[in-house]
């Protein structure tokens, strides 16, 4: 068999369209058939339609709040003129829940319950900062196991939103594939953290004092494997998605925000870092045992779409790095602290001891009181600078519970991220800016 | 913490500061709020992190240092130094029966939507916004839902006696 006859038959021809006179007679008739199969009665005239618009004018159009590619219920009014976006406003409010309001009533104790539903993505780094800004009132000192067992969790947390991002980006630029294979390996950490803490999102792991539960036995495989596979797993994302002429052309230039710009308009996280600032809290301002691990700070230079993308994916690799250090470096202990008014008492001692077990009773059911007084914490989420504001009157509620959502902050940025782009690339910058809605509307 | 405080490096006089726990506070009236802020930003203190209201309705009691006089509520303003890895939080004490304050958007401009929030949930006013209206309560909501003369409100649950067995 010569290698015409093989052409012959794998071949199926050219894939455009054809010339309209190398189409044959009974094909054409099928895309005449397309047209005269309107609905019955009278047939609408294109030109009866007035489709003439002044020099002037503009569109106001929605997008969402049931849009798909907002990334829940964000609603945008742009105002466009032709394809061009020229001005936009997001409106937000959709999801609001009162959590601040909710954060009122219930107990220190609780409090971690609530914080952990409002960044649905990172719910750990929630837990965190609660937790960080009641012990800063409190006044209690961690055991080094704890804080390490935070710092692990955190960051694997970080990994799997910043995954979970990769995923929705490539969703909303086509990439089906990217979308399964990003779920993939959220799945191999939301698999870690229900073994771990008994749930795969709101974990109510973190609490004042410490940690619910040690690590489980043999943790130290489960993360291993996880670091293993990643890095590999992120180098083939990099390698389909990076150099990607589609990608590449619907992410570069597209969504510009200058350092100054973003600075002023107090976007934080991967944002402001594109722009080139390398601004990360865990470097700036460490909290938990940062000062201790070393990891990179990644930074952009232009500060487009593909700049945040570029960030997002290095941080993966960083988080791995800083995940194995705290495999190698945890430290054996406590992994609560043993303060009788915060934590309450080891299992085992509930069964020997009524006082014990009156002691738990009492933890769960009134909490502790928080002297009076007022804190900010702030811990470096994986969209940007998350804060708690936390006031005291004495009881054991809070008096006021702020929660600084990076999301809500950074939404600001899209008027001028999208000014002047086209509405197709607006879909991309969203997507860039990764907002979560949970924490947005709280 | 930095060794210079942001009072000193402001040069702030008569500003009540008080440190807890590291953190500088600073204590301001309404009629310093604008001055004193614009200080802090022309010293290096480049981004607002944070705006939030706070109603002390209940807790009129609170630890203030001498020379400020409670009010209801309290506007809260976090400042940070991205150079000085510097942070400086600002306590506004606002009156219940004048709840207005200058907007600081002219200064930084991030804040336009913290302001929203602080005027949605508290009902306290800024002055100069350019967008002064609700962001998460619908438009035509009545009250202020995060001051604690609001109550939380609860929906009422009919229990209902568990299904026998068959």
């Amino acid at each position: 068999m010569t290698d015409e006859d093989l052409q012959a038959e794998t071949s199926e021809g050219r894939q455009e369209l054809r010339e309209r006179d190398e189409t044959g007679p009974a094909e054409l008739a099928i895309e005449q058939g397309s047209f005269l199969r309107l609905p019955e009665g009278p047939v609408l005239d294109p030109g009866d339609i007035d489709v003439e618009f002044g020099e002037d004018e503009t569109m106001i159009i929605n997008m969402g709040p049931q849009h798909p590619s907002t990334h829940g219920v964000l609603r945008i009014m742009m105002e466009l003129e032709g394809e061009t976006v020229l001005r936009s406003k997001p409106i937000v409010g959709y999801l609001h829940t009162g959590m601040e309001k909710t954060g009122e009533q219930l107990t220190y104790v609780q409090g971690a319950t609530n914080v952990t539903r409002m960044d649905y993505l990172a719910p750990l780094h929630n837990e965190l900062v609660f937790s960080l800004a009641v012990e800063a009132l409190l006044g209690t000192e961690l055991p080094p196991r704890a804080t390490w067992i935070r710092m692990l969790m955190t960051e694997l947390n970080r990994i799997s939103s910043h995954v979970m991002w990769m995923a929705t980006n490539g969703m909303d630029l086509a990439s089906t594939s990217m979308m399964i294979y990003g779920f993939r390996e959220r799945e191999m950490i939301l698999s870690f953290f229900e073994k771990t803490t008994g749930l795969r999102m709101n974990h109510d792991y973190i609490r004042p004092g410490g940690v619910a539960a040690d690590l489980p036995d043999g943790w130290e495989d489960d993360v291993m494997s996880i670091v293993e596979t990643i890095p590999g797993r992120i180098d083939e994302y990099d390698e389909m998605l990076t150099g990607q002429p589609i990608f590449k052309e619907r992410t570069e230039g597209v969504g510009l925000i200058s350092p100054e710009l973003a600075i002023a308009m107090s976007a934080t996280g991967p944002i402001l870092r594109a722009s080139g600032v390398a601004w990360d809290l865990r470097r700036a301002m460490p909290y938990l045992a940062y000062d201790e691990v070393d990891f990179d700070v990644i930074v952009g230079t232009v500060g487009d779409t593909y700049d945040r993308y570029a960030v997002r994916l290095n941080e993966i690799r960083e988080s791995c790095k800083i995940v194995r250090q705290c495999v190698e470096q945890m430290p054996p202990g406590d992994y609560r602290a043993q303060d009788k008014k915060v934590t309450p008492p080891p299992r085992a001692r509930i069964d020997e001891s009524m006082e014990a077990l009156i002691h738990h009773f009492k933890i769960f059911t009134r909490g502790f009181e928080v002297p009076p007084g007022e804190v900010y914490q702030a811990v470096e989420s994986p969209r940007g600078e998350l804060g708690c504001y936390l006031v005291s009157d004495g009881s054991n509620k809070p008096y006021r519970m702020h929660i600084r959502a990076p999301s809500f902050v950074n939404l600001q940025t899209l008027p001028p991220l999208l000014r002047g782009g086209l509405i197709a690339d607006a879909i991309a910058v969203i997507s860039s800016v990764d907002p979560v809605m949970g924490e947005v509307d709280r | 913490m930095a060794a210079t405080s942001a009072a000193e490096l402001a040069d702030l006089e008569g500003v009540a500061t008080t440190a807890t726990g590291g953190q500088e506070v600073l204590h301001l009236d309404r009629a310093r709020y604008l001055e004193v802020t614009r200080a802090l930003f022309e010293h290096g203190f480049d981004m607002c992190a944070d705006l939030c209201a706070v109603d002390y309705l209940r807790h009129a009691d609170r630890p203030l240092p001498d020379g400020v006089s409670p009010e209801r509520f309290e506007i809260v303003v976090n400042l940070l130094s991205l150079e000085r890895h510097q942070r400086v939080r600002l306590r506004v004490q606002v009156p219940e029966t004048d709840p207005v304050v200058p907007t600081l958007f002219d200064i930084y401009p991030g804040t336009e939507n913290m302001e929203r929030e602080a005027f949605d949930m508290y009902g306290v006013c800024f002055e100069g916004h350019p967008d002064h209206t609700r962001i998460l309560m619908p438009e035509d909501w009545e009250g202020h839902p995060l001051r604690k003369d609001y109550s939380v409100g609860r929906v009422p649950v009919q229990f209902k006696e568990a299904p026998g067995p068959r």
